[in-house]
Protein backbone atom coordinates (compact mmCIF):
# COMPACT_ATOMS: atom_id res chain seq x y z
CA UNK A 1 0.00 0.00 0.00
CA UNK A 2 1.48 3.36 -0.95
CA UNK A 3 1.70 6.29 1.39
CA UNK A 4 -1.04 8.88 1.10
CA UNK A 5 -0.19 11.98 -0.92
CA UNK A 6 -0.48 14.12 2.17
CA UNK A 7 2.73 12.68 3.65
CA UNK A 8 5.24 15.49 3.60
CA UNK A 9 8.30 15.47 1.45
CA UNK A 10 11.31 17.22 2.98
CA UNK A 11 13.49 19.61 0.97
CA UNK A 12 16.40 17.16 1.26
CA UNK A 13 14.21 14.46 -0.32
CA UNK A 14 12.87 16.77 -3.00
CA UNK A 15 16.32 17.64 -4.38
CA UNK A 16 16.90 13.94 -5.06
CA UNK A 17 13.69 13.68 -7.08
CA UNK A 18 14.09 16.68 -9.40
CA UNK A 19 15.51 14.70 -12.32
CA UNK A 20 12.78 12.06 -12.14
CA UNK A 21 10.27 14.93 -11.96
CA UNK A 22 11.70 16.78 -14.96
CA UNK A 23 11.88 13.49 -16.89
CA UNK A 24 8.23 12.83 -16.18
CA UNK A 25 9.09 9.59 -14.39
CA UNK A 26 7.65 10.21 -10.90
CA UNK A 27 4.67 8.01 -10.00
CA UNK A 28 1.50 10.04 -9.63
CA UNK A 29 1.45 10.13 -5.81
CA UNK A 30 5.11 11.18 -5.65
CA UNK A 31 4.48 13.85 -8.26
CA UNK A 32 1.56 15.17 -6.24
CA UNK A 33 3.73 15.38 -3.12
CA UNK A 34 6.51 17.00 -5.10
CA UNK A 35 4.23 19.66 -6.57
CA UNK A 36 2.46 20.25 -3.28
CA UNK A 37 5.79 20.82 -1.58
CA UNK A 38 6.75 23.33 -4.30
CA UNK A 39 3.54 25.28 -3.70
CA UNK A 40 4.62 26.01 -0.15
CA UNK A 41 8.41 26.13 -0.42
CA UNK A 42 10.06 29.08 -2.17
CA UNK A 43 13.63 27.77 -1.68
CA UNK A 44 12.74 24.51 -3.45
CA UNK A 45 11.16 26.49 -6.29
CA UNK A 46 14.45 28.36 -6.52
CA UNK A 47 16.35 25.07 -6.48
CA UNK A 48 14.26 23.70 -9.35
CA UNK A 49 14.82 26.93 -11.32
CA UNK A 50 18.58 26.63 -10.69
CA UNK A 51 18.60 23.07 -11.97
CA UNK A 52 16.71 24.12 -15.10
CA UNK A 53 19.23 26.95 -15.46
CA UNK A 54 22.07 24.43 -15.27
CA UNK A 55 20.45 22.28 -17.98
CA UNK A 56 20.04 25.35 -20.21
CA UNK A 57 23.64 26.43 -19.59
CA UNK A 58 24.87 22.97 -20.60
CA UNK A 59 22.77 23.26 -23.78
CA UNK A 60 24.61 26.42 -24.75
CA UNK A 61 27.95 24.55 -24.77
CA UNK A 62 26.98 22.91 -28.06
CA UNK A 63 27.54 26.26 -29.76
CA UNK A 64 31.20 26.56 -28.78
CA UNK A 65 33.90 26.44 -31.45
CA UNK A 66 36.92 24.14 -31.36
CA UNK A 67 40.53 25.18 -30.75
CA UNK A 68 42.21 26.01 -34.06
CA UNK A 69 44.86 23.26 -33.87
CA UNK A 70 42.31 20.49 -33.39
CA UNK A 71 40.32 21.90 -36.28
CA UNK A 72 43.38 22.11 -38.53
CA UNK A 73 44.38 18.50 -37.76
CA UNK A 74 40.97 17.20 -38.76
CA UNK A 75 40.91 19.37 -41.87
CA UNK A 76 44.26 17.92 -42.94
CA UNK A 77 42.89 14.42 -42.36
CA UNK A 78 39.79 15.27 -44.39
CA UNK A 79 41.88 16.43 -47.34
CA UNK A 80 43.96 13.25 -47.18
CA UNK A 81 40.82 11.07 -47.12
CA UNK A 82 39.44 12.90 -50.11
CA UNK A 83 42.63 12.34 -52.09
CA UNK A 84 43.03 8.76 -50.97
CA UNK A 85 41.36 5.66 -52.43
CA UNK A 86 37.70 5.39 -51.59
CA UNK A 87 37.38 9.09 -50.85
CA UNK A 88 34.76 11.31 -52.36
CA UNK A 89 35.54 12.55 -55.92
CA UNK B 1 31.20 22.53 -55.35
CA UNK B 2 28.77 25.29 -54.54
CA UNK B 3 25.14 25.80 -55.34
CA UNK B 4 21.83 26.10 -53.63
CA UNK B 5 21.93 23.95 -50.51
CA UNK B 6 19.32 21.22 -50.50
CA UNK B 7 16.44 21.61 -48.13
CA UNK B 8 17.12 19.66 -44.95
CA UNK B 9 14.50 17.20 -43.83
CA UNK B 10 12.84 18.22 -40.55
CA UNK B 11 14.85 17.23 -37.51
CA UNK B 12 13.31 15.92 -34.30
CA UNK B 13 14.75 18.77 -32.26
CA UNK B 14 14.53 21.56 -34.81
CA UNK B 15 14.08 24.01 -31.94
CA UNK B 16 17.85 23.93 -31.46
CA UNK B 17 19.40 26.23 -34.04
CA UNK B 18 22.44 24.00 -34.50
CA UNK B 19 20.37 20.95 -35.39
CA UNK B 20 18.38 22.60 -38.14
CA UNK B 21 20.89 22.42 -40.93
CA UNK B 22 22.79 19.23 -40.07
CA UNK B 23 21.03 17.53 -42.96
CA UNK B 24 22.12 20.25 -45.36
CA UNK B 25 25.70 20.04 -44.06
CA UNK B 26 25.77 16.28 -44.55
CA UNK B 27 24.46 16.69 -48.09
CA UNK B 28 27.22 19.22 -48.82
CA UNK B 29 29.76 16.85 -47.24
CA UNK B 30 28.70 14.17 -49.74
CA UNK B 31 29.75 16.59 -52.46
CA UNK B 32 33.16 16.88 -50.80
CA UNK B 33 32.52 20.35 -49.36
CA UNK B 34 35.22 21.01 -46.81
CA UNK B 35 33.39 23.92 -45.17
CA UNK B 36 30.53 21.56 -44.41
CA UNK B 37 32.98 19.13 -42.84
CA UNK B 38 34.45 21.90 -40.68
CA UNK B 39 31.03 23.09 -39.63
CA UNK B 40 30.14 19.58 -38.43
CA UNK B 41 33.52 19.23 -36.70
CA UNK B 42 33.05 22.55 -34.90
CA UNK B 43 29.63 21.51 -33.78
CA UNK B 44 30.27 17.95 -32.64
CA UNK B 45 33.96 17.24 -32.02
CA UNK B 46 33.94 18.27 -28.34
CA UNK B 47 30.85 16.18 -27.60
CA UNK B 48 32.25 13.22 -29.55
CA UNK B 49 35.41 13.31 -27.44
CA UNK B 50 33.40 13.40 -24.21
CA UNK B 51 31.31 10.43 -25.27
CA UNK B 52 34.36 8.46 -26.48
CA UNK B 53 36.02 8.98 -23.10
CA UNK B 54 33.28 6.91 -21.48
CA UNK B 55 35.02 3.95 -23.13
CA UNK B 56 38.67 4.89 -23.67
CA UNK B 57 41.39 7.20 -22.32
CA UNK B 58 41.48 10.88 -23.24
CA UNK B 59 44.46 10.25 -25.56
CA UNK B 60 42.75 7.32 -27.31
CA UNK B 61 39.55 9.37 -27.61
CA UNK B 62 41.33 11.75 -30.01
CA UNK B 63 42.11 8.80 -32.32
CA UNK B 64 38.62 7.42 -31.89
CA UNK B 65 37.06 10.75 -32.87
CA UNK B 66 39.27 10.98 -35.94
CA UNK B 67 38.32 7.43 -36.97
CA UNK B 68 34.69 8.35 -36.40
CA UNK B 69 35.00 11.36 -38.71
CA UNK B 70 36.50 9.13 -41.38
CA UNK B 71 33.48 6.87 -40.91
CA UNK B 72 31.20 9.89 -41.27
CA UNK B 73 32.91 11.03 -44.48
CA UNK B 74 32.82 7.51 -45.93
CA UNK B 75 29.30 6.81 -44.70
CA UNK B 76 27.66 10.12 -45.63
CA UNK B 77 26.62 8.59 -48.94
CA UNK B 78 24.67 5.85 -47.19
CA UNK B 79 22.98 7.97 -44.52
CA UNK B 80 19.26 7.48 -45.02
CA UNK B 81 17.81 9.89 -42.53
CA UNK B 82 16.10 7.29 -40.35
CA UNK B 83 17.61 8.98 -37.32
CA UNK B 84 18.80 12.56 -36.95
CA UNK B 85 22.29 13.28 -38.29
CA UNK B 86 23.36 13.98 -34.72
CA UNK B 87 22.24 10.57 -33.42
CA UNK B 88 23.94 8.89 -36.38
CA UNK B 89 27.22 10.71 -35.60
CA UNK B 90 27.13 9.59 -31.98
CA UNK B 91 26.34 6.02 -33.01
CA UNK B 92 29.48 6.02 -35.14
CA UNK B 93 31.67 7.41 -32.37
CA UNK B 94 30.35 4.90 -29.82
CA UNK B 95 31.00 2.09 -32.30
CA UNK B 96 34.57 3.29 -32.86
CA UNK B 97 35.18 3.73 -29.13
CA UNK B 98 33.89 0.25 -28.29
CA UNK B 99 36.00 -1.25 -31.07
CA UNK B 100 39.06 0.58 -29.79
CA UNK B 101 38.41 -0.56 -26.25
CA UNK B 102 38.17 -4.18 -27.39
CA UNK B 103 41.34 -3.82 -29.47
CA UNK B 104 43.17 -2.50 -26.40
CA UNK B 105 42.20 -5.68 -24.62
CA UNK B 106 39.68 -4.16 -22.26
CA UNK B 107 36.40 -5.95 -21.93
CA UNK B 108 33.34 -4.50 -23.63
CA UNK B 109 30.32 -5.89 -21.83
CA UNK B 110 26.95 -5.36 -23.45
CA UNK B 111 26.74 -2.28 -21.33
CA UNK B 112 30.22 -0.97 -20.65
CA UNK B 113 28.89 1.94 -18.67
CA UNK B 114 26.66 0.01 -16.32
CA UNK B 115 29.51 -2.24 -15.35
CA UNK B 116 31.45 0.86 -14.30
CA UNK B 117 28.60 2.26 -12.26
CA UNK B 118 30.55 1.66 -9.05
CA UNK B 119 33.15 4.27 -9.93
CA UNK B 120 30.59 7.03 -9.86
CA UNK B 121 30.29 9.00 -6.69
CA UNK B 122 26.92 8.40 -5.13
CA UNK B 123 26.87 11.44 -2.87
CA UNK B 124 23.73 13.46 -2.29
CA UNK B 125 22.66 16.13 -4.81
CA UNK B 126 23.14 18.85 -2.18
CA UNK B 127 25.56 19.04 0.76
CA UNK B 128 23.65 17.62 3.78
CA UNK B 129 24.88 20.55 5.89
CA UNK B 130 22.58 22.79 3.86
CA UNK B 131 19.57 21.15 5.56
CA UNK B 132 18.30 21.23 9.14
CA UNK B 133 19.15 18.08 11.09
CA UNK B 134 16.82 15.59 12.74
CA UNK B 135 16.99 17.40 16.09
CA UNK B 136 15.50 20.54 14.59
CA UNK B 137 11.84 21.40 14.32
CA UNK B 138 11.86 20.99 10.52
CA UNK B 139 14.36 18.22 9.77
CA UNK B 140 15.40 18.00 6.13
CA UNK B 141 14.29 21.54 5.33
CA UNK B 142 16.68 24.20 4.05
CA UNK B 143 19.00 25.71 6.64
CA UNK B 144 20.97 27.51 3.95
CA UNK B 145 18.47 28.02 1.10
CA UNK B 146 19.56 28.51 -2.52
CA UNK B 147 19.49 32.01 -4.00
CA UNK B 148 18.11 32.63 -7.50
CA UNK B 149 20.72 32.74 -10.29
CA UNK B 150 20.87 36.11 -11.99
CA UNK B 151 19.92 35.39 -15.61
CA UNK B 152 22.53 37.72 -17.14
CA UNK B 153 25.29 35.97 -15.18
CA UNK B 154 23.94 32.52 -15.97
CA UNK B 155 24.31 33.21 -19.70
CA UNK B 156 27.80 34.73 -19.36
CA UNK B 157 30.89 33.18 -20.95
CA UNK B 158 32.32 32.71 -17.46
CA UNK B 159 29.34 30.59 -16.38
CA UNK B 160 29.71 28.53 -19.57
CA UNK B 161 33.37 27.93 -18.69
CA UNK B 162 32.42 26.73 -15.20
CA UNK B 163 29.85 24.35 -16.65
CA UNK B 164 32.36 22.98 -19.15
CA UNK B 165 34.99 22.50 -16.43
CA UNK B 166 32.56 20.71 -14.13
CA UNK B 167 31.47 18.39 -16.95
CA UNK B 168 35.17 17.62 -17.51
CA UNK B 169 35.53 16.64 -13.85
CA UNK B 170 32.58 14.22 -13.87
CA UNK B 171 33.10 10.45 -13.90
CA UNK B 172 33.16 9.25 -17.55
CA UNK B 173 29.68 7.75 -17.69
CA UNK B 174 28.05 10.81 -16.11
CA UNK B 175 29.95 12.99 -18.55
CA UNK B 176 28.73 10.95 -21.53
CA UNK B 177 25.12 11.04 -20.36
CA UNK B 178 24.96 14.78 -19.64
CA UNK B 179 26.70 15.49 -22.95
CA UNK B 180 24.12 13.56 -24.94
CA UNK B 181 21.12 14.72 -22.94
CA UNK B 182 21.73 18.31 -21.87
CA UNK B 183 24.50 19.57 -24.15
CA UNK B 184 23.23 17.89 -27.33
CA UNK B 185 19.57 17.60 -26.42
CA UNK B 186 19.00 13.93 -27.29
CA UNK B 187 15.98 12.10 -25.90
CA UNK B 188 16.44 9.73 -22.95
CA UNK B 189 15.62 6.78 -25.18
CA UNK B 190 18.32 7.75 -27.70
CA UNK B 191 20.95 8.16 -24.98
CA UNK B 192 20.02 4.74 -23.53
CA UNK B 193 20.27 3.10 -26.95
CA UNK B 194 23.60 4.71 -27.74
CA UNK B 195 25.26 3.95 -24.43
CA UNK B 196 23.56 0.63 -23.69
CA UNK B 197 22.01 1.90 -20.46
CA UNK B 198 18.72 1.08 -18.83
CA UNK B 199 16.42 4.07 -18.45
CA UNK B 200 16.74 3.94 -14.67
CA UNK B 201 20.52 3.90 -14.78
CA UNK B 202 20.59 6.70 -17.33
CA UNK B 203 18.44 8.83 -15.04
CA UNK B 204 20.67 8.17 -12.03
CA UNK B 205 23.75 9.24 -14.00
CA UNK B 206 21.97 12.30 -15.38
CA UNK B 207 20.76 13.26 -11.91
CA UNK B 208 24.25 13.12 -10.40
CA UNK B 209 25.74 15.04 -13.31
CA UNK B 210 23.09 17.78 -13.31
CA UNK B 211 23.28 18.12 -9.54
CA UNK B 212 27.02 18.68 -9.73
CA UNK B 213 26.75 21.20 -12.55
CA UNK B 214 24.11 23.12 -10.58
CA UNK B 215 26.34 23.10 -7.50
CA UNK B 216 29.30 24.38 -9.55
CA UNK B 217 27.19 27.23 -10.91
CA UNK B 218 25.97 28.04 -7.41
CA UNK B 219 29.56 28.23 -6.13
CA UNK B 220 30.54 30.47 -9.02
CA UNK B 221 27.48 32.74 -9.05
CA UNK B 222 27.56 33.05 -5.28
CA UNK B 223 31.25 33.79 -4.82
CA UNK B 224 31.49 37.13 -6.59
CA UNK B 225 28.71 38.86 -4.74
CA UNK B 226 25.17 39.32 -5.91
CA UNK B 227 23.60 42.45 -7.33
Amino acid sequence: MSAPATVDLSCAELVELVTDYLEGRLPLDDRTRFETHLCFCAPCRTYLAQLRGAVAAAGRLSEEALPADARDALLAAFRAWRRGPGGAP
Amino acid sequence: MTGTPPIASPEPDASRPAARDDGALLEALRQGDERAFLALVDRYQAAMLRVARAYVSAAAAEDVAQEAWLGVVRGAERFEGRSSVKTWLFRIVVYCARTRRARDGRSVPLSALEAEGGEDDAGPAVDPDRFLDVASRYPGHWASPPQPFAEERLISAEAARRVREEIERLPPSQRAVITLRDVEGLEAREACDLLGLTEANQRVLLHRARSRVRAALERHLGEEGRP
